[in-house]
């Protein structure tokens, strides 16, 4: 089989940090190359490169045997490679069909929207890929995006497909459409390379899987060379066990943390969103939402947080109405959140670590005497975080957004988590993380459990759900359409009340 | 209603220079760059377009070499805020003094000079006998009509084309555009390069039909007006009509009223304070619908520093 693409010695180093440490990759035709290594192990950097997005400070890029210089994006893409990108590239006032016709050929000069839009019908039915063409951008869920930026690099014509984490907020069943349609293009000759934390998947669906760590290349292997527990040793400098901890204390006080009263919620379309949903989650409990994107989480969680006004129903946090109150009297309450889309509503990009890790606390002692910030304080505070958290970064200066996207992600639950809540909501608090990071969240959730805080935890992974819940409810078409003991359920049952399937409450 | 339909009949060629100005400046910031030299392109406009129609007795001639003396000074900001990545601002405010130095310079000889051949009235037959709306629309000059096409065909490529869906996504986010593959310095040299032939063919109008004669400053604020219609406009062509000949009836008003007794200082004052009116209607406009400038509008892009 002929190689597609091969890197050699690929370098690049951003100040202090080396990314990429002579790191060599080759992709044959007609194959999945898996591509793993923990967060801030230069997976998506490579990438970048390979895509013309960096320029790398050495090594050769060859495509088909011939010595290439990818100077820009379009050059990738007049090589024949398409990317998925890790931190969605799409433009929130644009509609669907506007974010995937930009740059794409063959669509004809005029009107290009009509084919456009019927590609992505044709995507969308063939794949199970649930997208309405004509929605603007920001008013979908980060589910909803992610379907987007994959309908986007499928719709071109390419020879190579590039995908960094793709998976990292699809349900279990749009997950494997999408595998499903990667072994078709792999019969067809095109060649892949997926980026994923997810060892299941990769075994699953990958030909050929190189690791990286710290940078370097550590090896390229066959998937029939390998378990799982080769791959974790080769990802980890130390060992690292699989089970990691369970919610084994499914105990929960009488408390009352956080009722909900026949809650109503508008979506930016104006449509009803959430229908009439009520529940409570008790001190010291987990309480998970599972469900397909786009059926309600995003507007939910955004009530409860006071980011949306609610039409009808009430929030109690501790017995009190909070209902409509606004965001900042929510937080005061002690209330933690994790939004899901990290770049956009979970940091400040172009602000500096440390003054991100005070969003919620700038105006407060000790950060903040009154008129001045004080940077010595601010900046030890950070210190300790990233050590704490085991953050990679240059140091507590540099912009949020140089840090890898799971880095970015332990930023915001190391900022959330220090203010001692009451009540969390977090929605997919561990996407994107390596195995090991996974682990660390969960113990620090089950911790915050074990010291009476309660947790709304927003996921499509229902292994997630089932292995740290007490309880969960599944959102289906605005509604709960089952909440049930976790002990008492399967992963088939939710995934049946997913679809709709399964008692109203 | 004569009365009506007469105000309604000035304020058309009133507004076309703000009309021809703003669909450039709506492209140009759609492409991501503010350009604040409009009224600089627009003075150096009017006086190109005087000058060599009185020296070729052919007021097309002077049109023609308005769009080209728009284009080159446009060009000056697009190299600045697209190759140097310098300040937007500040590269703007410089065109509009340079502008207005230059044409004064260049203008002293005309001062007080009559035009040798001006923009006359075509009314269109048959159309023009449409009741109210012939009399108002079609009997004008023919830059006015051609102003109704370039309207038209300013919303049609904004909104219809592959390249409408570029120009929006580089003013939007170039970040995103980049990694599709878009040319962004071309297009943005392109909508600015586009944007200074508008504003020229803008203060060519002045000149040549409007009041046909080289006053020194004689856009009197036309520059800045066509920036906030910009804003009110929301970015959107078909809007940037409505916007020009409300101003453009205001500038007529102005002139109806003095006879009246008002004070021409208040009179004077009219466009600014409606300009002030329109934009606060048009922020709350934006904050309802949630639509606003292009979102990197005056913001450089550099590849690997803001990823
Ligand atoms: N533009 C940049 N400026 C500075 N540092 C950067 C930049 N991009 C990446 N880095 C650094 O390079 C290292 C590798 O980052 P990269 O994004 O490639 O990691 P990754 O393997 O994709 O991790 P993840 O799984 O978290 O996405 C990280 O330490 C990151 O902080
Ligand atoms: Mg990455």
């Amino acid at each position: 089989m002929g190689k597609v693409i091969q890197m050699k010695g690929i370098v690049k180093s951003f100040g202090n940090i080396i990314a990429n440490n002579r790191v060599d990759f080759d992709l044959r035709e007609g194959e999945i190359h898996g591509l793993l290594g923990e967060n801030g192990a230069g997976k998506t950097t490579l990438m970048n490169i390979l895509y013309g997005l960096y320029s790398p400070d050495a090594g050769e890029i060859y495509i088909d045997g011939n010595r290439v210089d990818i100077k820009s994006p379009s050059d990738a893409i007049n090589f024949g490679i398409s990317m998925v990108h890790q931190n969605f590239k799409l433009i929130q006032s644009h509609t669907v069909v506007e974010n995937v016709a930009l740059g794409l050929k063959g669509t004809g000069f005029f009107f290009p929207a009509r084919t456009v839009e019927r590609r992505i019908r044709e995507f969308s039915q063939k794949y199970g890929f649930k997208i309405d063409p004509h929605t603007p951008v920001w008013q979908l869920s980060a589910g909803e995006k992610q379907r987007v930026e994959i309908v986007k690099a499928f719709c071109r014509n390419a020879k190579v497909f590039i995908l960094d984490e793709p998976t990292s907020m699809l349900t279990p069943a749009e997950t494997g459409e999408l595998f499903k349609l990667l072994r078709l293009l792999r019969v067809e000759g095109k060649s892949i390379i997926l980026i994923t934390h997810k060892l299941d998947e990769v075994l699953e669906v990958c030909d050929r899987i190189t690791v990286l760590r710290g940078g370097k290349k550590i090896k390229t292997v066959d998937i029939n060379e390998v378990n799982k527990k080769d791959l974790a040793s080769m990802m980890f400098d130390q060992e690292i066990s699989f089970l990691g901890r369970e919610n084994r204390m499914r105990k929960v006080d009488k408390d009352i943390i956080l009722e909900i009263k026949n809650i109503s919620v508008l979506s930016d379309k104006n449509l009803l969103a959430v229908k009439d949903v009520s529940f409570n989650i008790h001190r010291g409990e987990i309480f998970g939402i599972a469900g397909v994107a786009g059926n309600g989480q995003k507007e939910l969680v955004e009530a409860i947080t006071g980011l949306r006004r609610t039409v009808n129903g009430n929030i109690y946090i501790l017995g009190r109405d909070v209902t409509n109150v606004g965001p900042r009297e929510i937080l005061d309450k002690g209330v933690a959140h994790v939004p899901e889309e990290r770049i956009r509503m979970g940091v400040v990009p172009s602000m500096s670590l440390e003054e991100n890790f005070i969003l919620r606390s700038y105006n407060k002692e000790p950060f903040s005497d009154g008129l001045f910030l004080r940077y010595d304080v601010i900046s030890n505070h950070a210190k300790e975080l990233i050590s704490r958290y085991k953050i990679s970064a240059l140091d507590e200066k540099s912009p949020a957004i140089t840090l890898s996207g799971g880095n970015i992600q332990k930023l915001i639950l190391a900022r959330e988590l220090t203010i001692s809540p009451v009540l969390i909501v977090a929605s997919h608090p561990t996407q994107g993380l390596d195995m090991k990071s996974i682990q660390q969240i969960h113990e620090l959730l089950l911790k915050q459990k074990e010291d009476g805080c309660a947790v709304l935890l927003i996921s499509e992974d229902i292994q997630e759900l089932l292995s740290l819940s007490d309880r969960i409810a599944v959102m289906f078409d605005g509604r709960i359409s089952g909440i049930r003991n976790t002990d008492e359920t399967t992963i088939e049952e939710i995934g049946m009340l997913m679809v709709g399937g399964g008692d109203r409450v | 209603m004569n009365l009506i339909v007469d105000i309604l009949r000035a304020a058309i060629p009133a507004g076309t220079p703000l009309l021809l100005g703003t669909l450039g400046e709506i492209y140009v910031e759609r492409s991501g760059i503010l350009n604040l030299g409009v009224e600089g392109i627009m003075i150096m406009g009017a006086v190109t377009a005087f000058g060599v129609t009185t020296l070729t007795s052919n007021v097309w001639l002077g049109i023609f070499a308005s769009t080209i003396t728009g284009g080159m000074m446009a060009l000056i900001h697009a190299f600045d805020c697209v190759t140097l990545k310098a300040n937007q601002t500040l590269s703007g405010l410089a065109l509009t003094m340079l502008g207005s130095g230059l044409s004064g310079l260049i203008g002293k000889r005309y001062i007080g000079m009559p035009l040798s051949s001006k923009l006359q009235n075509v009314p269109l037959k048959g159309l023009v006998n449409i009741p109210v709306i012939g009399p108002v629309l079609f009997d004008q000059d023919p830059l006015v009509y051609i102003s109704y096409i370039l309207a038209f065909l300013f919303w049609f490529f904004l909104f219809n084309t592959r390249f409408g869906i570029t120009l929006r996504s580089v003013g939007e986010s170039p970040e995103v555009a980049d990694s599709a593959g878009i040319n962004i310095p071309a297009i943005q040299y392109f909508a600015v390069f586009l944007g200074g032939i508008m504003s020229g063919l803008g203060g060519a109008y002045l000149s040549v039909a409007y009041a046909p004669v080289w006053i020194e400053g004689m856009t009197a604020g036309t520059g800045w007006i066509v920036l906030a219609i910009t804003i009110f406009s929301l970015w959107r062509p078909e809007r940037a009509i409505l916007g020009s000949y409300l101003f453009g009836g205001v500038r007529v008003l102005q002139y109806r009223l003095q006879p009246l007794g008002i004070s021409p200082n208040i009179l004077n004052m009219m466009p600014f304070v409606f300009t002030i009116l329109v934009l606060m209607i048009a922020s709350r406009e934006i904050s309802k619908k949630r639509i606003g400038a292009p979102a990197s509008l005056g913001v450089s892009y550099q590849r690997e520093k803001t990823l």
